[in-house]
């Protein structure tokens, strides 16, 4: 995982939005698509059903251009949520520098979001990545939702968010919350690469 | 009059960040070495960025580490105000001389100078004063000196002569740990997002931003519902500062009001971030090069850095250059102590031209000889010793086991021969002996020989420096400092230097200082202030050793008969006595006799005129010149000549 390259001034991050089926993960990247100006995002692909779900990924790359003297791209991908898409989950998943889980806040889905989780972790372990010292924010989206539907933010972070990691309430089909979790998950991977990352 | 120092405002309440880590640094720089580094210190931002806070921070802190400094801290129009009240009342030279005695001042908003002709040439004469005192000035304004409107030139270039820095609008995520910071003062806790919402509003200042925050705990204290992001936009108005623009969503609808660019907004964010990831470097460099030059050592190897477009190993460079100028601290420390003016060279400033500096410092090192050493001719155990100096000798070896502390100076003195060069010599060689000592132990004329070839050669500083490294100082016949004021200057200095050094001083004298003519009366106070001990004329028991040891010396036989009439010869010093057997021992050898009692008298009481007394002159431990003129001394003269049968065939050829 090169992340920041210093012999070709390039700084290129790869995020995965993760959760489960129908949490909203090609929403975010939808929203996210309609913000960025033309020159700056590449071709925004998608590989769906006929029903609009997710059969493969969802791949947007955004251009940021040149930041302090280092061409910086993003790489935005989303994985399948349903469960039979594992090995193609794990495929996106390598060399991701850092998680977006986006949650389902309806209290319904609370086990989805659960199950979800624990297979991210095990998908992670698979390419040898503790999840402990990836990057990761919550999204917990669909706040929109009538309240008697969803769980309260308290309760969410409660029930997922164990390791204390940023969460963000959401509404990614209006846009609350899509770029402030875009904004903490790149802050929490480039602080990184100025821990430590390979010079 | 001077405003006291507001306690909350510290460094340590000072939130840093990108736009004010510059003036910071330099704040704390000042008041960590007040007078030093940047003087002045020119801080400027717009209102309400902390100028005051960092200002206070300055004081506090300089105060904390040095409690003995004199700190104030007043606003300009406090100090015109003063000054107005002062000159009113006729105390215009009290005012002015009160503030020439502040070791740091600091003076708030000197924006107000605008058009104050009167003030600011009461400003300029006062930091030309403090400066040229290395007393600390540190200044601040709403703007940098240039743009304060009609300020008298000599102001501008004094203010931009020391370090001028900014503090800028701080950035997001000093925004918000500021406010975090604020509300935890308060002991107010907010939900998550609510201070971030607060942070991300453009306030034009931080001030402003601490007016929000105390809208929202004044709010949370009345209000039972927590705070949220929404309901602290809809209560600070926030809305309106944002454009109204509905959020095209993906499903077309338009419930939602967002910032004009999202992306915008999040390509700062990310811009800022990734600046500080990769360009963290430079900020290390920056801020050595900060502190080095602050320190007065040429920085431009670290700043050739910050041309580089990739760093390579950027904390091992600033390590490095460290590590140079400790070198060069070192180095200049070294010369410093030789001579004082090479230790001012630029050279020693410079990192990149630390082989420079090493070899004028090994040039240095060559040059500074020691001063000269004793006698090792003369040491203590060929001193011989009876009633007529035991006083001295005890003396002596009482400075010996607490040199410089007590008998400080020591004076010998003595008729001339009576062994007060010997004493002083072997003095000198016994406090060699201890470890790190430097001794200086000459006569007074090679002291004044000396000086002049220094100030001869324009090296009176290395001259200097020489005899203030020794750790003693002996000299013999001071009564020749008579007449030489420079000289006196000289010794006076350095003797006032030994003594609050507690180094030991020896002099010798023929006759009491105080009545030794042409000799200034401080330096005589000074002498008569130690001790003053007197060696007499040589009684039996010395002229007997010597006679034993002079004779052992020249291998001559001990005869008791000869040892008893020479010792009962009258003389006044032993310097004579070695004479009068030097020529019993060359006319023994002349005539081919042993030497004898009976010879002893033949040559020293067949003489006529040879026996008369010398009269009684100041004399150096050379030949002697009496008062009254010619040579008398003719023990010295007389007997080392060469047979007169010999000295005619050398005048016939």
């Amino acid at each position: 995982m090169s992340l920041v390259n210093f012999t070709t001034r390039e700084i290129t991050c790869k995020i995965v939005y993760y959760g489960p089926g129908r949490s909203g993960k090609t929403t975010n990247l939808h929203y996210i698509y309609g913000r960025v100006p033309e020159s700056r995002r590449g071709r925004m692909v998608s590989l769906a059903t006929q029903t609009d779900r997710t059969l493969f990924f969802d791949f947007l790359p955004i251009d940021l251009g040149q930041i302090s003297g280092f061409t910086t791209r993003f790489q935005l991908y989303t994985v399948p949520g349903q469960v039979y898409y594992n090995a193609t989950r794990r495929l996106v998943l390598q060399g991701a520098d850092g998680v977006v889980f986006v949650a389902d806040s309806q209290a319904r889905q609370l086990d989805e979001n659960l199950e979800s989780l624990q297979n991210l972790q095990a998908n992670l372990l698979e390419h040898g990545v503790d999840i402990r010292g990836l990057p990761v924010v919550m999204q917990y989206n669909k706040q929109d939702l009538p309240r008697e539907l969803i769980l309260q933010l308290l309760e969410l972070d409660d029930a997922l968010n164990f390791r204390g990691v940023p969460s963000f309430p959401a509404d990614a089909l209006h846009g609350n919350g899509v770029f402030e979790t875009l904004k903490a998950i790149t802050e929490l991977v480039l602080r990184r690469l100025a821990q430590g990352a390979p010079a | 009059m001077t405003t006291q120092l507001n306690p909350k405002f510290t460094f340590e309440t000072f939130v840093v960040g990108a736009a004010n880590r510059l003036a910071v640094t330099a704040a704390r720089t000042v008041a960590e070495s007040p007078g030093s580094a940047y003087n002045p210190l020119f801080i400027y931002s717009g209102s309400g960025l902390g100028k005051t806070h960092l200002l206070m921070a300055i004081g506090a802190s300089a105060k904390r580490l040095a409690p003995g400094l004199n700190v104030e801290y007043l606003t300009l129009d406090e100090w015109v105000e003063a000054f107005h009240a002062a000159i009113a009342a006729g105390q215009g030279d009290a005012f002015r001389r009160r503030f020439q005695t502040v070791d740091v001042l600091l003076v708030d908003d000197v924006q107000f100078l605008t058009n104050r002709r009167e003030m600011q040439t009461e400003l300029l004469r006062l930091s030309e004063a403090l400066q040229t005192a290395g007393r600390q000035i540190v200044l601040t304004s709403d703007r940098p000196p240039a743009e304060i409107a009609a300020l008298d030139e000599r102001l501008i270039s004094r203010f931009s002569g020391g370090l001028v820095v900014d503090i800028g609008m701080p950035d997001y995520e000093t925004r918000v740990a500021i406010l975090r910071r604020k509300a935890e003062e308060r002991g107010a806790e907010f939900p998550p997002g609510v201070l971030e919402t607060v942070a991300a509003a453009e306030f034009a200042n931080v001030r402003e931003l601490m007016g929000v925050l105390n809208r929202l705990v004044a709010y949370s204290a009345v209000n039972e519902a927590p705070l949220t992001s929404e309901s602290t936009q809809a209560l600070l108005g926030l809305e309106q500062r944002t454009a109204a623009t509905s959020g095209k969503s993906a499903d077309g609808s338009s419930e939602r009001i967002v910032s004009p660019d999202e992306f915008a907004a999040f390509l700062t964010d990310v811009t800022a971030t990734v600046g500080k990831a990769v360009e963290a470097w430079r900020a290390r460099i920056a801020e050595a090069i900060l502190r080095w030059e602050g320190e007065g050592y040429r920085t431009r190897r670290l700043e050739s850095l910050l041309e580089q477009e990739t760093p390579v190993a950027p904390d091992e460079e600033i390590a490095n250059f460290a590590k140079d100028v400790e070198r060069l601290r070192a180095l200049e420390a070294e010369v410093q102590q030789f001579d004082p003016q090479a230790a001012g060279q630029s050279v020693f400033r410079d990192p990149e031209r630390l082989a420079e500096a090493e070899e004028a410092a090994s040039r240095v090192r060559a040059g500074a000889a020691p001063p000269p050493a004793p006698s090792p001719a003369l040491p203590f155990s060929t001193f011989a010793v009876g009633a007529s100096n035991q006083l001295a000798v005890n003396v002596a070896r009482e400075v010996l086991e607490e040199p410089g502390r007590r008998y400080n100076p020591l004076v010998l003195i003595g008729k001339s021969g009576v062994g007060k060069s010997h004493l002083l010599n072997a003095l000198g060689l016994e406090l060699a002996q201890h470890p790190g000592s430097i001794v200086a132990c000459l006569s007074t004329q090679t002291f004044i020989d000396e000086l002049i070839i220094a100030i001869d050669g324009n090296r009176m500083e290395w001259w200097r420096a020489r005899y203030r490294r020794a750790t003693a100082l002996l000299l013999d016949d001071i009564h020749l400092l008579g007449g030489k004021d420079r000289t006196q200057e000289e010794l006076f200095n350095l003797f006032n230097l030994f003594q609050d050094l507690e180094r030991q001083l020896v002099f010798t004298s023929p006759a009491h200082p105080k009545t030794l003519p042409g000799i200034e009366q401080r330096i005589v106070s000074r002498l008569e202030g130690g001790l003053v001990v007197e060696l007499v004329e040589p009684d039996r028991d010395v002229r007997r050793s010597v006679i034993r040891r002079t004779l052992w010396a020249q291998d001559v036989p001990e005869d008791p008969a000869l040892i008893d009439y020479l010792a009962d010869r009258p003389v006044d010093s032993v310097r004579s006595l070695a004479g009068l057997l030097q020529r019993v021992v060359s006319a023994a050898a002349g005539q081919d006799v042993p030497v004898s009692a009976g010879l002893a008298r033949e040559v020293l009481e067949g003489g006529t005129a040879a026996e008369r007394r010398r009269t009684v002159g100041f004399r150096t431990s050379g030949i002697v010149v009496s008062s009254a003129g010619g040579v008398r001394s003719r023990e010295k003269v007389v007997w080392d000549w060469a047979a007169p049968s010999d000295r005619l065939i050398e005048d016939l050829r």
